[in-house]
Protein backbone atom coordinates (compact mmCIF):
# COMPACT_ATOMS: atom_id res chain seq x y z
CA UNK A 1 0.00 0.00 0.00
CA UNK A 2 1.20 3.51 -0.74
CA UNK A 3 2.05 5.85 2.07
CA UNK A 4 1.79 9.46 3.03
CA UNK A 5 4.80 10.77 4.91
CA UNK A 6 4.73 13.47 7.54
CA UNK A 7 8.13 15.11 7.87
CA UNK A 8 8.95 16.53 11.29
CA UNK A 9 11.28 19.36 12.21
CA UNK A 10 14.22 18.22 14.30
CA UNK A 11 12.94 19.90 17.42
CA UNK A 12 9.84 17.70 17.43
CA UNK A 13 11.54 14.43 16.59
CA UNK A 14 12.18 13.45 20.24
CA UNK A 15 8.42 13.44 20.72
CA UNK A 16 8.10 10.85 17.95
CA UNK A 17 10.64 8.43 19.32
CA UNK A 18 13.46 10.12 17.42
CA UNK A 19 11.91 9.58 14.00
CA UNK A 20 12.36 12.27 11.39
CA UNK A 21 9.15 11.35 9.63
CA UNK A 22 6.03 9.33 10.26
CA UNK A 23 4.00 7.46 7.68
CA UNK A 24 0.37 6.73 7.18
CA UNK A 25 -0.76 3.92 4.86
CA UNK A 26 -2.99 5.33 2.16
CA UNK A 27 -4.62 3.81 -0.85
CA UNK A 28 -6.57 6.98 -1.55
CA UNK A 29 -6.35 10.69 -0.87
CA UNK A 30 -6.84 11.71 2.75
CA UNK A 31 -7.21 15.02 4.51
CA UNK A 32 -4.33 16.52 6.44
CA UNK A 33 -6.49 16.25 9.53
CA UNK A 34 -6.95 12.51 9.05
CA UNK A 35 -3.27 12.01 8.35
CA UNK A 36 -2.23 13.92 11.45
CA UNK A 37 -4.75 12.03 13.56
CA UNK A 38 -3.31 8.77 12.32
CA UNK A 39 0.39 9.48 12.62
CA UNK A 40 0.23 11.26 15.97
CA UNK A 41 -2.12 8.76 17.55
CA UNK A 42 0.75 7.05 19.32
CA UNK A 43 2.45 10.35 20.12
CA UNK A 44 -0.01 12.55 22.00
CA UNK A 45 2.68 14.98 23.17
CA UNK A 46 3.60 15.54 19.53
CA UNK A 47 -0.05 16.02 18.63
CA UNK A 48 -0.38 18.75 21.26
CA UNK A 49 2.55 20.64 19.78
CA UNK A 50 0.83 20.82 16.42
CA UNK A 51 -2.81 21.41 17.34
CA UNK A 52 -4.64 22.75 20.38
CA UNK A 53 -7.58 21.15 22.18
CA UNK A 54 -10.04 22.49 19.65
CA UNK A 55 -8.12 20.79 16.87
CA UNK A 56 -6.84 24.04 15.40
CA UNK A 57 -3.30 24.21 14.04
CA UNK A 58 -1.17 26.33 16.33
CA UNK A 59 -0.56 29.81 15.04
CA UNK A 60 3.14 29.43 14.32
CA UNK A 61 3.01 25.89 13.00
CA UNK A 62 3.07 25.75 9.21
CA UNK A 63 2.06 22.64 7.31
CA UNK A 64 2.87 22.23 3.65
CA UNK A 65 1.42 19.86 1.09
CA UNK A 66 3.06 19.74 -2.28
CA UNK A 67 4.93 22.92 -1.43
CA UNK A 68 1.85 24.89 -0.45
CA UNK A 69 0.99 26.02 3.05
CA UNK A 70 -2.38 24.52 3.87
CA UNK A 71 -3.85 27.74 5.27
CA UNK A 72 -3.80 28.94 1.66
CA UNK A 73 -5.50 25.76 0.54
CA UNK A 74 -8.31 24.16 2.50
CA UNK A 75 -6.66 24.09 5.89
CA UNK A 76 -6.90 20.77 7.66
CA UNK A 77 -9.38 19.66 5.00
CA UNK A 78 -6.65 19.88 2.37
CA UNK A 79 -6.29 16.53 0.67
CA UNK A 80 -3.04 14.64 0.38
CA UNK A 81 -2.51 11.96 -2.21
CA UNK A 82 -0.71 8.68 -1.64
CA UNK A 83 3.00 9.19 -2.15
CA UNK A 84 2.92 12.85 -1.18
CA UNK A 85 4.62 14.43 1.79
CA UNK A 86 3.19 16.57 4.53
CA UNK A 87 5.92 18.90 5.70
CA UNK A 88 5.77 20.51 9.15
CA UNK A 89 7.90 23.59 9.72
CA UNK A 90 7.79 26.10 12.51
CA UNK A 91 7.30 29.59 11.21
CA UNK A 92 10.07 32.13 11.34
CA UNK A 93 8.90 34.21 14.27
CA UNK A 94 9.99 35.48 17.62
CA UNK A 95 12.57 37.77 19.05
CA UNK B 1 23.60 19.24 44.43
CA UNK B 2 26.09 19.59 47.23
CA UNK B 3 24.88 18.24 50.52
CA UNK B 4 24.84 21.71 52.02
CA UNK B 5 22.44 23.13 49.45
CA UNK B 6 19.21 23.77 51.27
CA UNK B 7 17.36 26.36 49.25
CA UNK B 8 16.20 26.52 45.68
CA UNK B 9 15.13 29.61 43.78
CA UNK B 10 13.40 28.96 40.46
CA UNK B 11 13.44 31.80 37.96
CA UNK B 12 11.01 31.72 35.06
CA UNK B 13 11.82 34.08 32.22
CA UNK B 14 10.65 34.97 28.76
CA UNK B 15 13.19 32.55 27.32
CA UNK B 16 13.58 29.74 29.78
CA UNK B 17 13.98 28.66 33.37
CA UNK B 18 16.99 29.07 35.62
CA UNK B 19 17.49 27.40 38.97
CA UNK B 20 19.59 28.82 41.76
CA UNK B 21 20.57 26.91 44.87
CA UNK B 22 22.12 28.03 48.09
CA UNK B 23 23.22 26.60 51.42
CA UNK B 24 22.39 29.77 53.30
CA UNK B 25 20.27 32.06 51.06
CA UNK B 26 23.28 34.34 50.61
CA UNK B 27 25.58 32.53 48.19
CA UNK B 28 23.68 31.27 45.16
CA UNK B 29 24.73 28.97 42.32
CA UNK B 30 22.85 29.37 39.06
CA UNK B 31 22.09 26.67 36.48
CA UNK B 32 20.17 26.81 33.25
CA UNK B 33 18.56 27.58 31.03
CA UNK B 34 15.99 24.84 30.98
CA UNK B 35 13.34 25.06 28.25
CA UNK B 36 15.42 27.52 26.29
CA UNK B 37 13.33 29.82 24.09
CA UNK B 38 10.09 28.93 25.86
CA UNK B 39 8.61 31.32 28.35
CA UNK B 40 8.04 30.14 31.92
CA UNK B 41 5.33 32.31 33.42
CA UNK B 42 4.42 30.07 36.36
CA UNK B 43 6.25 27.95 38.89
CA UNK B 44 5.11 25.98 41.89
CA UNK B 45 7.51 24.36 44.33
CA UNK B 46 5.74 21.64 46.26
CA UNK B 47 7.67 20.45 49.29
CA UNK B 48 4.87 18.53 50.92
CA UNK B 49 5.27 14.94 51.96
CA UNK B 50 9.05 14.95 52.03
CA UNK B 51 9.35 15.45 48.28
CA UNK B 52 10.40 18.55 46.38
CA UNK B 53 8.50 18.79 43.12
CA UNK B 54 9.03 21.77 40.86
CA UNK B 55 6.11 22.39 38.55
CA UNK B 56 6.50 24.85 35.71
CA UNK B 57 4.10 26.28 33.22
CA UNK B 58 5.99 26.42 29.94
CA UNK B 59 4.82 28.08 26.78
CA UNK B 60 6.42 27.93 23.38
CA UNK B 61 5.30 30.46 20.82
CA UNK B 62 5.42 27.66 18.28
CA UNK B 63 4.32 24.59 20.17
CA UNK B 64 1.92 25.95 22.75
CA UNK B 65 1.62 25.69 26.52
CA UNK B 66 2.23 22.73 28.79
CA UNK B 67 3.15 21.85 32.36
CA UNK B 68 6.34 20.03 33.24
CA UNK B 69 7.39 18.73 36.62
CA UNK B 70 10.69 17.65 38.08
CA UNK B 71 11.20 15.59 41.21
CA UNK B 72 14.99 15.86 41.09
CA UNK B 73 15.46 19.62 41.17
CA UNK B 74 15.62 20.03 37.44
CA UNK B 75 17.84 17.14 36.49
CA UNK B 76 14.97 15.61 34.53
CA UNK B 77 11.58 16.95 33.49
CA UNK B 78 8.37 15.12 32.77
CA UNK B 79 5.03 15.98 31.26
CA UNK B 80 1.96 13.79 31.00
CA UNK B 81 1.58 12.70 27.39
CA UNK B 82 -1.96 14.00 27.14
CA UNK B 83 -1.00 17.25 28.88
CA UNK B 84 -1.63 18.22 32.47
CA UNK B 85 -4.15 20.90 31.55
CA UNK B 86 -6.51 20.43 28.63
CA UNK B 87 -9.87 22.01 28.11
CA UNK B 88 -12.49 19.28 27.89
CA UNK B 89 -14.41 18.62 24.73
CA UNK B 90 -17.31 20.99 24.45
CA UNK B 91 -15.58 23.83 26.26
CA UNK B 92 -14.66 25.27 22.87
CA UNK B 93 -11.48 26.72 24.30
CA UNK B 94 -7.78 26.04 24.19
CA UNK B 95 -5.20 26.62 26.86
CA UNK B 96 -3.11 29.69 26.12
CA UNK B 97 -0.88 30.04 29.15
CA UNK B 98 -0.56 28.75 32.70
CA UNK B 99 -0.32 31.79 34.94
CA UNK B 100 -0.37 30.26 38.36
CA UNK B 101 0.58 26.95 39.97
CA UNK B 102 -0.39 26.82 43.61
CA UNK B 103 0.27 23.78 45.82
CA UNK B 104 -2.50 23.56 48.40
CA UNK B 105 -2.13 23.21 52.17
CA UNK B 106 -0.01 20.58 53.87
CA UNK B 107 -3.21 18.93 55.03
CA UNK B 108 -4.25 18.28 51.43
CA UNK B 109 -1.25 16.53 49.89
CA UNK B 110 -1.46 16.10 46.17
CA UNK B 111 -3.83 18.99 45.66
CA UNK B 112 -2.45 21.65 43.35
CA UNK B 113 -4.39 24.53 41.84
CA UNK B 114 -3.70 26.30 38.58
CA UNK B 115 -4.89 29.59 37.16
CA UNK B 116 -4.87 29.93 33.41
CA UNK B 117 -5.53 31.93 30.31
CA UNK B 118 -8.25 32.00 29.12
CA UNK B 119 -9.63 32.86 32.54
CA UNK B 120 -10.04 29.54 34.28
CA UNK B 121 -9.15 27.73 37.46
CA UNK B 122 -8.06 24.12 37.61
CA UNK B 123 -7.47 21.61 40.37
CA UNK B 124 -5.23 18.57 40.50
CA UNK B 125 -5.36 15.85 43.12
CA UNK B 126 -2.29 13.97 41.87
CA UNK B 127 0.46 16.46 42.53
CA UNK B 128 -0.07 18.50 39.40
CA UNK B 129 0.09 15.78 36.77
CA UNK B 130 -3.56 16.08 35.73
CA UNK B 131 -5.87 19.00 36.35
CA UNK B 132 -9.63 19.28 36.14
CA UNK B 133 -11.38 22.42 35.01
CA UNK B 134 -13.35 24.20 37.74
CA UNK B 135 -16.75 24.28 36.10
CA UNK B 136 -18.25 26.62 38.67
CA UNK B 137 -16.05 29.47 37.53
CA UNK B 138 -15.88 28.45 33.87
CA UNK B 139 -19.67 28.38 33.62
CA UNK B 140 -20.11 31.57 35.62
CA UNK B 141 -22.62 33.93 33.99
CA UNK B 142 -20.12 36.79 34.25
CA UNK B 143 -17.48 35.04 32.16
CA UNK B 144 -18.50 36.64 28.90
CA UNK B 145 -17.98 40.06 30.47
CA UNK B 146 -14.52 39.45 31.87
CA UNK B 147 -11.84 41.21 29.90
CA UNK B 148 -8.17 40.95 29.16
CA UNK B 149 -5.43 42.90 30.83
CA UNK B 150 -2.41 43.96 28.85
CA UNK B 151 -0.79 40.57 29.41
CA UNK B 152 -3.87 38.54 28.60
CA UNK B 153 -7.07 37.36 30.27
CA UNK B 154 -6.15 35.11 33.13
CA UNK B 155 -6.85 33.89 36.63
CA UNK B 156 -3.55 34.73 38.30
CA UNK B 157 -4.12 34.45 42.05
CA UNK B 158 -5.59 31.53 43.96
CA UNK B 159 -5.89 31.52 47.75
CA UNK B 160 -7.29 28.55 49.63
CA UNK B 161 -7.93 28.62 53.37
CA UNK B 162 -7.11 25.86 55.83
CA UNK B 163 -10.56 24.29 55.54
CA UNK B 164 -10.34 24.07 51.77
CA UNK B 165 -13.82 25.50 51.51
CA UNK B 166 -12.98 29.18 51.19
CA UNK B 167 -11.23 30.01 47.94
CA UNK B 168 -10.42 33.43 46.54
CA UNK B 169 -9.43 33.93 42.94
CA UNK B 170 -8.28 37.14 41.29
CA UNK B 171 -8.36 37.72 37.57
CA UNK B 172 -7.37 40.38 35.13
CA UNK B 173 -9.77 41.70 34.33
CA UNK B 174 -12.72 40.63 36.39
CA UNK B 175 -11.58 41.28 39.92
CA UNK B 176 -11.82 39.08 42.97
CA UNK B 177 -14.20 36.13 43.14
CA UNK B 178 -14.87 34.08 46.24
CA UNK B 179 -16.14 30.59 46.78
CA UNK B 180 -17.33 29.34 50.14
CA UNK B 181 -17.93 25.78 48.99
CA UNK B 182 -14.52 24.71 47.81
CA UNK B 183 -14.93 26.12 44.33
CA UNK B 184 -18.39 24.89 43.39
CA UNK B 185 -19.92 28.36 43.21
CA UNK B 186 -18.41 31.82 42.97
CA UNK B 187 -19.42 35.39 43.72
CA UNK B 188 -17.58 38.63 42.95
CA UNK B 189 -16.18 40.43 45.97
CA UNK B 190 -14.80 43.81 44.93
CA UNK B 191 -16.61 46.36 47.08
CA UNK B 192 -14.22 49.23 47.64
CA UNK B 193 -11.83 48.41 44.80
CA UNK B 194 -11.81 51.10 42.15
CA UNK B 195 -12.22 50.44 38.47
CA UNK B 196 -11.54 54.05 37.50
CA UNK B 197 -11.06 53.01 33.89
CA UNK B 198 -14.69 51.93 33.51
CA UNK B 199 -17.78 54.11 33.05
CA UNK B 200 -18.95 52.97 36.49
CA UNK B 201 -15.84 53.12 38.66
CA UNK B 202 -17.41 50.92 41.33
CA UNK B 203 -18.82 47.92 39.48
CA UNK B 204 -19.66 44.61 41.07
CA UNK B 205 -16.90 43.04 38.98
CA UNK B 206 -14.54 44.04 36.21
CA UNK B 207 -11.75 45.41 38.37
CA UNK B 208 -8.19 44.86 37.24
CA UNK B 209 -6.78 43.29 40.37
CA UNK B 210 -3.12 42.53 39.76
CA UNK B 211 -2.42 40.26 42.72
CA UNK B 212 -3.96 39.20 46.01
CA UNK B 213 -2.37 37.56 49.03
CA UNK B 214 -3.68 36.30 52.34
CA UNK B 215 -2.46 37.22 55.78
CA UNK B 216 -1.08 34.01 57.20
CA UNK B 217 -2.10 34.74 60.77
CA UNK B 218 -5.36 36.68 60.58
CA UNK B 219 -8.30 34.73 59.25
CA UNK B 220 -10.27 36.69 56.68
CA UNK B 221 -7.57 39.29 56.03
CA UNK B 222 -6.47 39.76 52.45
CA UNK B 223 -4.32 42.27 50.60
CA UNK B 224 -4.64 43.37 46.99
CA UNK B 225 -2.44 45.25 44.56
CA UNK B 226 -4.79 46.71 42.02
CA UNK B 227 -4.35 48.54 38.73
CA UNK B 228 -3.84 51.69 40.76
CA UNK B 229 -4.79 51.03 44.33
CA UNK B 230 -3.47 48.97 47.22
CA UNK B 231 -6.12 47.48 49.46
CA UNK B 232 -6.79 45.34 52.52
CA UNK B 233 -9.87 43.40 53.47
CA UNK B 234 -10.53 42.16 56.98
CA UNK B 235 -13.70 40.27 56.15
CA UNK B 236 -12.85 37.77 53.45
CA UNK B 237 -13.14 40.33 50.65
CA UNK B 238 -16.60 41.55 51.60
CA UNK B 239 -15.13 45.06 51.85
CA UNK B 240 -11.84 46.51 50.74
CA UNK B 241 -10.16 49.66 52.03
CA UNK B 242 -7.18 51.54 50.71
CA UNK B 243 -3.82 51.07 52.39
CA UNK B 244 -1.89 52.99 49.75
CA UNK B 245 -1.08 55.98 51.93
CA UNK B 246 2.62 56.07 52.62
CA UNK B 247 3.61 54.41 49.36
CA UNK B 248 5.30 56.41 46.60
CA UNK B 249 2.73 55.09 44.09
CA UNK B 250 -0.34 52.92 44.21
CA UNK B 251 0.39 51.14 40.93
CA UNK B 252 2.27 47.87 40.69
CA UNK B 253 1.82 44.16 40.28
CA UNK B 254 3.32 42.49 43.33
CA UNK B 255 1.62 41.61 46.59
CA UNK B 256 3.37 39.31 49.03
CA UNK B 257 2.54 38.36 52.60
CA UNK B 258 4.61 36.91 55.39
CA UNK B 259 4.45 33.13 55.74
CA UNK B 260 3.58 33.31 59.44
CA UNK B 261 3.41 36.82 60.89
CA UNK B 262 0.26 38.92 60.97
CA UNK B 263 0.24 42.28 59.30
CA UNK B 264 3.39 41.95 57.19
CA UNK B 265 3.17 42.41 53.43
CA UNK B 266 5.43 43.62 50.63
CA UNK B 267 4.73 45.56 47.44
CA UNK B 268 6.97 46.87 44.69
CA UNK B 269 5.42 50.12 43.45
CA UNK B 270 5.60 51.35 39.90
CA UNK B 271 5.00 54.96 39.07
CA UNK B 272 1.75 54.70 37.16
CA UNK B 273 -0.31 52.86 34.58
CA UNK B 274 1.19 55.05 31.87
CA UNK B 275 4.73 55.00 33.32
CA UNK B 276 5.51 51.48 34.38
CA UNK B 277 8.85 52.13 35.99
CA UNK B 278 9.95 52.38 39.61
CA UNK B 279 9.10 55.86 40.91
CA UNK B 280 11.94 58.21 39.98
CA UNK B 281 13.74 55.24 38.46
CA UNK B 282 14.67 54.01 41.93
CA UNK B 283 13.76 50.39 42.45
CA UNK B 284 12.53 49.59 45.95
CA UNK B 285 10.45 47.12 47.90
CA UNK B 286 8.05 48.49 50.48
CA UNK B 287 7.03 46.52 53.54
CA UNK B 288 4.28 47.03 56.04
CA UNK B 289 4.33 45.40 59.45
CA UNK B 290 1.04 46.87 60.57
CA UNK B 291 -1.33 45.67 57.86
CA UNK B 292 -0.86 48.73 55.71
CA UNK B 293 -1.06 51.51 58.28
CA UNK B 294 2.54 52.41 57.43
CA UNK B 295 5.17 51.37 54.92
CA UNK B 296 8.94 51.10 55.06
CA UNK B 297 11.09 51.59 51.97
CA UNK B 298 13.64 48.80 51.46
CA UNK B 299 16.35 49.33 48.87
CA UNK B 300 19.62 48.31 50.47
CA UNK B 301 21.54 46.34 47.89
CA UNK B 302 19.33 47.42 45.00
CA UNK B 303 20.69 49.54 42.15
CA UNK B 304 20.58 53.29 42.49
CA UNK B 305 18.87 53.54 39.14
CA UNK B 306 16.64 50.99 37.46
CA UNK B 307 13.82 51.57 35.01
CA UNK B 308 12.53 48.02 34.81
CA UNK B 309 9.21 46.85 36.17
CA UNK B 310 8.52 43.79 38.29
CA UNK B 311 5.66 41.58 37.16
CA UNK B 312 3.00 40.08 39.40
CA UNK B 313 4.57 36.67 39.89
CA UNK B 314 8.16 37.81 39.58
CA UNK B 315 8.30 38.13 43.36
CA UNK B 316 7.89 35.66 46.19
CA UNK B 317 8.70 34.86 49.77
CA UNK B 318 10.02 31.64 51.20
CA UNK B 319 8.92 29.99 54.43
CA UNK B 320 12.22 30.23 56.26
CA UNK B 321 12.93 32.23 59.41
CA UNK B 322 13.40 35.08 58.89
CA UNK B 323 11.42 35.06 55.67
CA UNK B 324 13.31 35.45 52.42
CA UNK B 325 12.09 37.91 49.81
CA UNK B 326 12.93 37.47 46.14
CA UNK B 327 12.10 39.33 42.97
CA UNK B 328 13.20 39.66 39.37
CA UNK B 329 12.87 42.50 36.91
CA UNK B 330 12.03 42.73 33.26
CA UNK B 331 15.66 43.69 32.85
CA UNK B 332 16.71 40.21 33.90
CA UNK B 333 18.07 40.92 37.34
CA UNK B 334 17.05 38.77 40.29
CA UNK B 335 17.47 39.93 43.88
CA UNK B 336 17.25 37.97 47.11
CA UNK B 337 16.96 38.99 50.70
CA UNK B 338 17.37 36.58 53.58
CA UNK B 339 16.10 39.08 56.12
CA UNK B 340 12.63 40.07 54.99
CA UNK B 341 13.84 42.75 52.62
CA UNK B 342 16.24 44.65 54.86
CA UNK B 343 19.17 43.78 52.60
CA UNK B 344 19.15 42.52 49.02
CA UNK B 345 21.84 40.89 46.92
CA UNK B 346 21.77 40.23 43.21
CA UNK B 347 21.46 36.52 42.44
CA UNK B 348 21.40 36.80 38.66
CA UNK B 349 21.72 39.51 36.09
CA UNK B 350 21.15 39.96 32.37
CA UNK B 351 18.64 37.13 32.12
CA UNK B 352 15.66 37.52 29.81
CA UNK B 353 12.60 39.29 31.27
CA UNK B 354 11.78 37.64 34.58
CA UNK B 355 8.18 36.45 34.65
CA UNK B 356 8.05 34.35 37.78
CA UNK B 357 10.17 33.43 40.78
CA UNK B 358 9.52 30.89 43.54
CA UNK B 359 11.79 29.89 46.40
CA UNK B 360 11.68 27.11 48.95
CA UNK B 361 13.71 25.15 51.40
CA UNK B 362 14.21 21.81 49.70
CA UNK B 363 13.09 18.55 51.18
CA UNK B 364 15.63 16.75 53.35
CA UNK B 365 15.95 13.99 50.75
CA UNK B 366 17.56 16.49 48.40
CA UNK B 367 19.57 18.30 51.00
CA UNK B 368 21.47 15.06 51.57
CA UNK B 369 21.29 13.59 48.08
CA UNK B 370 23.69 13.68 45.15
CA UNK B 371 21.37 14.90 42.41
CA UNK B 372 20.41 18.44 41.72
CA UNK B 373 20.68 21.42 39.48
CA UNK B 374 24.45 21.43 39.59
CA UNK B 375 24.21 18.41 37.35
CA UNK B 376 21.24 19.66 35.41
CA UNK B 377 21.10 19.51 31.67
CA UNK B 378 19.18 21.91 29.57
CA UNK B 379 15.61 20.82 29.13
Amino acid sequence: MAEISVVLPSVLQPLAGGQSYLTAPADAAATVEAVLDLVTGDYPALARRLRDETGAIRRYVNIYVNGNEIRRLRGLATEVSPGQEVLIIQSVAGG
Amino acid sequence: MATAERYVLAIGTKKGLWLATSPDRRDWSLSGPHFLMSEVPSIGIDTRGGRTRILVGVRSEHWGPTVFHSDDLGETWNEPEQGAIRFPEGADAALERVWQIHPDAESRPGVVWAGCEPISVWKSTDGGEHFELNRGLWDHPHRGEWGAGYGGAAAHSILVDQTGEKVHVAMSTGGVYRSLDGGSSWEPRNKGISAYFMPDPDPEFGQCVHKIAADAAVDGRLYAQNHHGVYRSDDDAENWESIAEGLPADFGFVMLTHPRRAGTAWVIPLKADGERIPPEGRLAVHRTDDAGASWKRLDDGLPASDFNSVLRDAACVDAAEPAGVYFGTRGGSVYASADEGEHFAEVASHLPDVLCVRAAEVSPAFASGPAGPGAAVNA
